[in-house]
C-alpha cells in the first residue's frame, strides 16, 4: 500500500451562496499522477486552489504528509503550482523567474545558477536564460511555468489545465513531456483537466468531477470501461446511453429487445441506465445471426474507422464504430457481447421536490408557484412533490413557465434526451423530453397539474 | 494604405495647425526680438535673471514635493481601494475620483478661504497642502487602475513560490504597478510644475511660481521672453515625459 | 485590524479632500458675505444665483451660459472629430500609426499653460480675433485627443468584419458607418464626449489665454478674477455646492446602474 502524501476531508466550499465542492474526500498517494477532471464550473479548479492554499475551505481539511495544513498560507506550503495562464512575472526574464522561489529561500547564488541551468535543460529551454519572458512562444512560456515550479522540488506539484492554451500538436507533445517528467522525477502530480483524452492518456487516477461532488474515482481503464453513472458514461468518451429494464440476473431489456449480460445483484424489473461504447456493437451486413437489426442513415469516415449512426427496429438511433464502411440506407444486422455491457443503477425514477402548500390546488416549489390536482393538506404543510420526468415541460422563454431555468447538461438516450435544468433557485429539474435544446438555454418551466403526486413529508 | 486609413486626414491637418505649428511658434517666438530678427537674448535673460531662476527653482521643487507626497498618500490608499478584502464597497472609489470632476480653481479657493477662516498663514506650507488636495486623486485613480488589472494570478504564484505577503507587495505588485505609478506622476507633476492661478490662491500671490512669470510677461505682451520662458519649461517637460515613457516602456513591454 | 486601520486612512485623506467642499456648502446657507460668519439659515444667495441679482449684474450668470456654450459646442466637434479620427487611425499600420498617435498625445501631455501659451501666440501670427472662435478652436484642440482614446479601444473591441459585413449585404459605406459603425462605438463616443465636457468645464489657462480682450467670461476666469479682486463673490458658494451635488448625484447614479447591468450580464459573480 502506497504512501498518502494528500488527504482531503470533507471539503465543502460555497461562493455567494452557491455549493461549489459538496464533501470531498480523496486521497493522492506519493509519486501519483492523479487528474480531476469535469466540465467547467464542476469545483476542480476551486479544489486545486484549496490544496494550494489560495482559497480556504468552508468545511474540511487538507492533510499532507500527516499534518494539518487547512491553515497554513501558501507561501508556507511544500508543494508548488503551474498556473493556468503560466503568470510569469512579465518584469523578469527567463532565469529570473526559474529564480524567483530559490532566492526567497536564501538558496546560494552558486547553487540557483547550478539548479536553473538543470531544470532549462529538462524542459529543453537551454540558453534562453536572459530572454524577456513576453517573447517566448505559448509553448515556450509553458516550459519555463513548469521549470520555475519544479526547481523549488516541491513534494506535489499542481497543474491548472497547463496545455489548454497551446495548439493540439503541441499539446500532445508536452503530454508526452510531461509524463516522461513525471516518472523521472517520481514526485507527486494533481494535474486539472477538462478534457477527456488528455486525462485518459496521462493520469494513474481520474477522479471525475461534475457539481461539485466526485462522481468516480479509478484508473483510466476502469472509468473508461466501468462508469458508475450516466455522467461519466457520456463525458468519458463516445458512448450510447438508453433506459433499460433489469429483467433478472444476468438478463437485462433495452431498446426493446433482451439481452444477456454479466451483471447480478439489482434485482427483478429494476429500471436502469445501460452504456454500451459505440466499438462494442458488431455490425454486419447480414442479419440472420444477429440480435438484433438496424437501418444505416449516415456512415462517416474518422480517419482510422467509420462512424455510424443506424436506427434499431425499435427506433432507437444509435452510433457505432467500425473499420468497415456500410452503405446508407441498407439494413444491418447488430451484436452486443454481455461483458460489452456495462448495466448501472437509475441515480433517480422521477424528480423530488420539496414544496409547501400554499391553497388547494397550489404548491410553491423550485422558487415559484404550481398548480396540482386539489388536495386536503392544509395550507403551509410541507410536502414532498413528485414529478415525472416526462410531466415537465420546457418554454422557449423562462417568462413562460411558473419559473426560469437554465439547461446545464444533456444526455441523448437514443430516444429522447434527458436534460437536467438548473431552476433559479439553484435546484435541479431531471426532464425527459424529444424537443432539441442546448447547453445553456435558458428555459421556462411548467408542470401539467395532473402529473404532480403530492406526499405528506414524513414527520 | 486602405480607404479607411484616410479618415485621419482630417484630423491630421487640424493637429498639425493647432498642436504642430504653435510649438513651432513658441520656438521662433523665443529666438526673435520685439522687430522679428533672431536672438539669443530672450533665454540668455532668463539665465542671468536671479529672480527668474528663483523662481524656476522653487518651481521644480514645489512640483516635486507635492509630487512625492502625492505618491506616498495616494499609493497606499490606491492599493487599498483595490484590495478587495479591504473595501469592499465601490462607493469609496467614486469619492476618490469625485473631486476630478470639479473645477480645480473652486477647489483651490474652497481650500484658501478654509486656511483664511481657520487664520493660518498663507505660504508655502498652505501651497503644498493645497496642491495635494487639488492633484491627489489624479495620482490615486492610474494606480488604483493598474492594481485592479493586474492580473493576480502573478501574486499568486509569487506566493506560491514561497514569498510572504510583504515579498509578494515588494517583488510582483510594486514593479508590475509602476506604469501607473509612472502616469500618476506625470499627471500631477506635469499640472503643478506649470500652475499659475493655484499659487496665487493660495500663497495670497507672496510665492510667484514659474507659470506666473509667464503669464504676467504674456499679459504684458513680452511675447517674446514670454514664449522663450514657455520653451524652458516645455524642454522640462520634454525631459520629464521621456525619462518616465522610457521607464514605462521596459515595464509595460512586460506587461501583457 | 488591518481592515480598520485602512478604513480609517482611507477615511481620513477622504474628509482632508471633502473639509473644504461641505465648509463651502454649509455656508452656501446664510447671507454673510465672509465666509466663516453665520449669520443665520438663508436661501438668498441661492435666490441671487437663479435671478442674477447678484453684485456686479449677469456677469456670473453670462460667465456659467459661456462656459456650458463653449464646452457643449467644443465636446460636439471633438467627438466627430475624435471618431473619424479613431477609425482612421484605427486601420493605420506601423510607423504612420505611431506617427499619429504620438501627435494625439502632445496636447494631453503637455500642461495647460504651454498649450494656451502656444494657442496664443498662433492666433497673432494668424491675426485671428481672439474671443469665442479661438476659446472653442482651442478646446478642440485639448478635447479630442481624449475622444480618439475613448473609441479606439471600442474599434479594438469591435468584430472587424462587420463592417465589411454591412457592405456585403448591400449598404453603402455611409450607410455602413451610420448603421454599423456608430452603434458599435457608441459607449466609447459618449464617454468621450462626457470627458470632452467636463475638461472643457474645467478649463481655466488655456481660456485665459485664448479668450482675447473682448472680455469673454467663463465661470473660471471669473472665478479667478473675483479672487484677484480680493475675495469670492458669495453666490458662488450656492453654485459650488449645486456643482457638486449634480456631479454626486450623477457619479452615483452611473456607478449603480454599471453594477446593476455588472451582475445582471454575470449573475453568477
Amino acid at each position: 500500500m502506497a504512501d498518502k502524501i494528500i488527504d482531503l476531508v470533507h471539503i465543502s466550499k460555497s461562493f455567494s451562496g452557491k455549493k461549489v465542492l459538496d464533501d470531498i474526500n480523496l486521497y493522492v498517494n506519493k509519486g501519483e499522477f492523479i487528474t480531476l477532471l469535469g466540465p467547467s464550473g464542476c469545483g476542480k479548479t476551486t479544489l486545486l486552489r484549496i490544496i494550494a492554499g489560495f482559497c480556504k475551505p468552508d468545511d474540511g481539511c487538507v492533510i499532507m504528509d500527516g499534518s494539518d495544513i487547512s491553515d497554513l498560507p501558501p507561501h508556507k506550503r511544500p508543494l508548488n503550482t503551474v498556473f493556468q495562464r503560466y503568470a510569469l512575472f512579465p518584469h523578469l526574464d527567463v532565469y529570473e523567474n526559474i529564480a524567483f522561489g530559490l532566492k526567497l529561500a536564501k538558496v546560494p547564488a552558486d547553487e540557483i545558477e547550478k539548479k536553473v541551468k538543470k531544470v532549462l535543460k529538462m524542459v529543453s529551454m537551454t540558453d534562453y536564460e536572459d530572454r524577456d519572458v513576453n517573447s517566448l512562444s505559448g509553448g515556450q512560456q509553458q516550459r519555463v511555468a513548469i521549470a520555475r515550479a519544479l526547481v523549488n522540488e516541491p513534494k506535489v506539484l499542481l497543474l491548472d489545465e497547463p496545455l489548454a492554451a497551446l495548439d493540439l500538436k503541441m499539446r500532445k507533445d508536452m503530454q508526452i513531456e510531461l509524463k516522461e517528467m513525471h516518472k523521472k522525477l517520481g514526485i507527486t502530480f494533481i494535474y486539472v483537466t477538462h478534457d477527456q483524452e488528455e486525462a485518459l492518456t496521462l493520469s494513474d487516477t481520474i477522479c471525475v468531477l461534475n457539481g461539485g461532488k466526485i462522481q468516480q474515482i479509478g484508473t483510466p481503464t476502469d472509468i473508461y470501461n466501468e462508469p458508475c453513472n450516466s455522467f461519466v458514461a457520456d463525458f468519458i468518451g463516445e458512448s450510447n446511453i438508453v433506459n433499460g429494464t433489469m429483467v433478472e440476473d444476468r438478463k437485462v431489456s433495452f431498446i426493446g429487445h433482451e439481452f444477456e449480460c454479466v451483471d447480478e445483484g439489482f434485482g427483478c424489473d429494476v429500471p436502469v441506465d445501460v452504456v454500451i461504447r459505440p466499438e462494442d456493437i458488431y455490425i454486419m451486413n447480414r442479419t440472420d445471426a444477429a440480435q438484433f437489426t438496424g437501418v444505416v442513415k449516415s456512415c462517416t469516415f474518422k480517419g482510422v474507422h467509420y462512424e455510424i449512426f443506424i436506427d434499431t427496429d425499435n427506433g432507437f438511433e444509435m452510433m457505432i464504430q467500425d473499420y468497415n464502411a456500410f452503405e446508407v440506407g441498407s439494413t444491418v444486422g447488430l451484436i452486443i457481447k454481455p461483458q460489452d455491457i456495462q448495466v448501472m443503477k437509475k441515480e433517480r425514477l422521477a424528480n423530488v421536490f420539496s414544496g409547501t402548500i400554499t391553497s388547494e390546488t397550489t404548491v410553491e416549489m423550485l422558487g415559484g408557484e404550481f398548480e396540482i390536482p386539489a388536495t386536503t393538506l392544509e395550507n403551509g404543510t410541507e410536502v414532498e412533490v413528485e414529478v415525472p420526468f416526462g410531466a415537465i415541460d420546457l418554454q422557449d422563454h423562462s417568462d413562460d413557465g411558473n419559473v426560469g431555468g437554465e439547461v446545464s447538461f444533456l444526455l441523448y438516450k437514443g430516444d429522447h434526451y434527458h436534460l437536467t435544468v438548473v431552476a433559479d433557485n439553484d435546484e435541479n429539474v431531471y426532464v425527459d423530453t424529444n424537443d432539441v435544446w442546448d447547453k445553456g438555454d435558458l428555459v421556462g418551466i411548467k408542470i401539467d397539474p395532473k402529473d404532480i403526486v403530492i406526499r405528506k413529508k414524513d414527520e | 494604405m486602405n480607404k479607411r486609413s484616410s479618415w485621419t486626414i482630417p484630423y491630421l491637418i487640424f493637429l498639425i495647425l493647432f498642436v504642430v505649428l504653435p510649438l513651432i511658434l513658441v520656438m521662433v517666438y523665443a529666438f526673435q526680438d520685439a522687430q522679428g530678427s533672431f536672438t539669443l537674448s530672450n533665454v540668455t535673460k532668463f539665465f542671468s535673471d536671479a529672480d527668474a531662476m528663483s523662481t524656476f527653482a522653487l518651481s521644480i521643487e514645489v512640483a516635486l514635493e507635492n509630487t512625492l507626497i502625492c505618491l506616498l498618500l495616494g499609493y497606499p490608499a490606491a492599493w487599498i481601494l483595490a484590495n478587495k478584502k479591504l473595501n469592499k464597497s465601490s462607493v469609496t472609489i467614486i469619492l476618490f475620483i469625485l473631486p476630478m470632476w470639479i473645477n480645480a480653481l473652486m477647489r483651490t479657493l474652497a481650500t484658501a478661504e478654509l486656511f483664511n477662516m481657520l487664520g493660518v498663514q498663507l505660504g508655502k506650507g498652505t501651497l503644498l497642502y493645497g496642491m495635494v488636495y487639488d492633484y491627489l486623486p489624479f495620482m490615486i485613480y492610474p494606480i488604483y487602475n493598474i492594481l485592479m488589472k493586474m492580473d493576480k494570478s502573478y501574486a499568486e504564484a509569487a506566493e506560491d513560490l514561497g514569498a510572504n505577503p510583504v515579498q509578494v507587495f515588494a517583488k510582483v505588485t510594486l514593479p508590475l504597478s509602476m506604469p501607473g505609478v509612472w502616469s500618476g506622476v506625470l499627471m500631477v507633476f506635469m499640472p503643478t510644475v506649470s500652475t499659475f492661478a493655484i499659487s496665487e490662491f493660495l500663497t495670497n500671490n507672496k510665492i510667484k511660481l514659474f507659470g506666473t512669470i509667464i503669464q504676467e510677461n504674456i499679459n504684458s505682451s513680452m511675447w517674446n521672453y514670454g514664449a522663450a520662458l514657455a520653451f524652458i519649461m516645455l524642454i522640462i517637460i520634454g525631459i520629464t515625459t521621456l525619462f518616465s515613457s522610457d521607464d514605462d516602456k521596459q515595464v509595460e513591454g512586460g506587461t501583457v | 485590524m488591518k481592515k480598520f486601520i485602512s478604513q480609517a486612512y482611507l477615511w481620513l485623506l477622504l474628509i482632508l479632500l471633502y473639509a473644504p467642499l461641505i465648509f463651502i456648502a454649509i455656508f452656501s446657507f446664510t447671507e454673510s458675505k465672509v465666509l466663516g460668519n453665520w449669520t443665520g439659515f438663508s436661501t438668498k444667495l441661492y435666490e441671487n444665483l437663479v435671478t442674477g441679482g447678484v453684485q456686479g449684474g449677469g456677469a456670473l450668470l453670462r460667465a456659467i451660459e459661456n462656459t456650458l456654450l463653449i464646452a457643449l459646442v467644443a465636446a460636439l466637434f471633438s467627438m466627430v472629430l475624435g471618431t473619424i479620427a479613431a477609425i482612421g487611425i484605427y486601420n493605420l499600420k506601423g510607423r504612420k500609426k505611431q506617427a499619429v498617435q504620438f501627435l494625439n498625445n502632445i496636447p494631453m501631455i503637455n500642461p495647460d499653460i504651454i498649450t494656451g501659451v502656444s494657442l496664443f501666440l498662433l492666433f497673432i501670427f494668424l491675426h485671428i480675433t481672439q474671443g469665442y472662435t479661438s476659446v472653442i478652436l482651442a478646446h478642440i484642440t485639448f478635447c479630442t485627443p481624449y475622444v480618439v482614446l475613448s473609441v479606439l479601444p471600442k474599434l479594438s473591441q469591435m468584430n472587424p468584419n462587420i463592417y465589411e459585413a454591412a457592405l456585403d449585404l448591400g449598404a453603402t459605406p455611409f450607410q455602413a458607418l451610420r448603421k454599423v459603425l456608430v452603434p458599435e462605438l457608441r459607449p466609447g463616443m459618449i464617454s468621450g464626449f462626457i470627458l470632452a465636457f467636463t475638461m472643457s468645464l474645467d478649463d481655466f489657462a488655456v481660456t485665459f489665454f485664448t479668450r482675447g480682450t473682448i472680455g469673454l467670461e467663463t465661470l473660471s476666469t471669473y472665478i479667478y478674477a473675483d479672487a484677484r479682486k480680493g475675495g469670492l463673490t458669495p453666490e458662488l458658494r450656492p453654485l459650488m455646492t449645486i456643482i457638486f451635488a449634480v456631479i454626486l448625484i450623477l457619479l452615483v447614479v452611473i456607478g449603480f446602474t454599471q453594477k446593476k447591468s455588472a451582475t445582471r450580464k454575470n449573475p453568477e459573480a
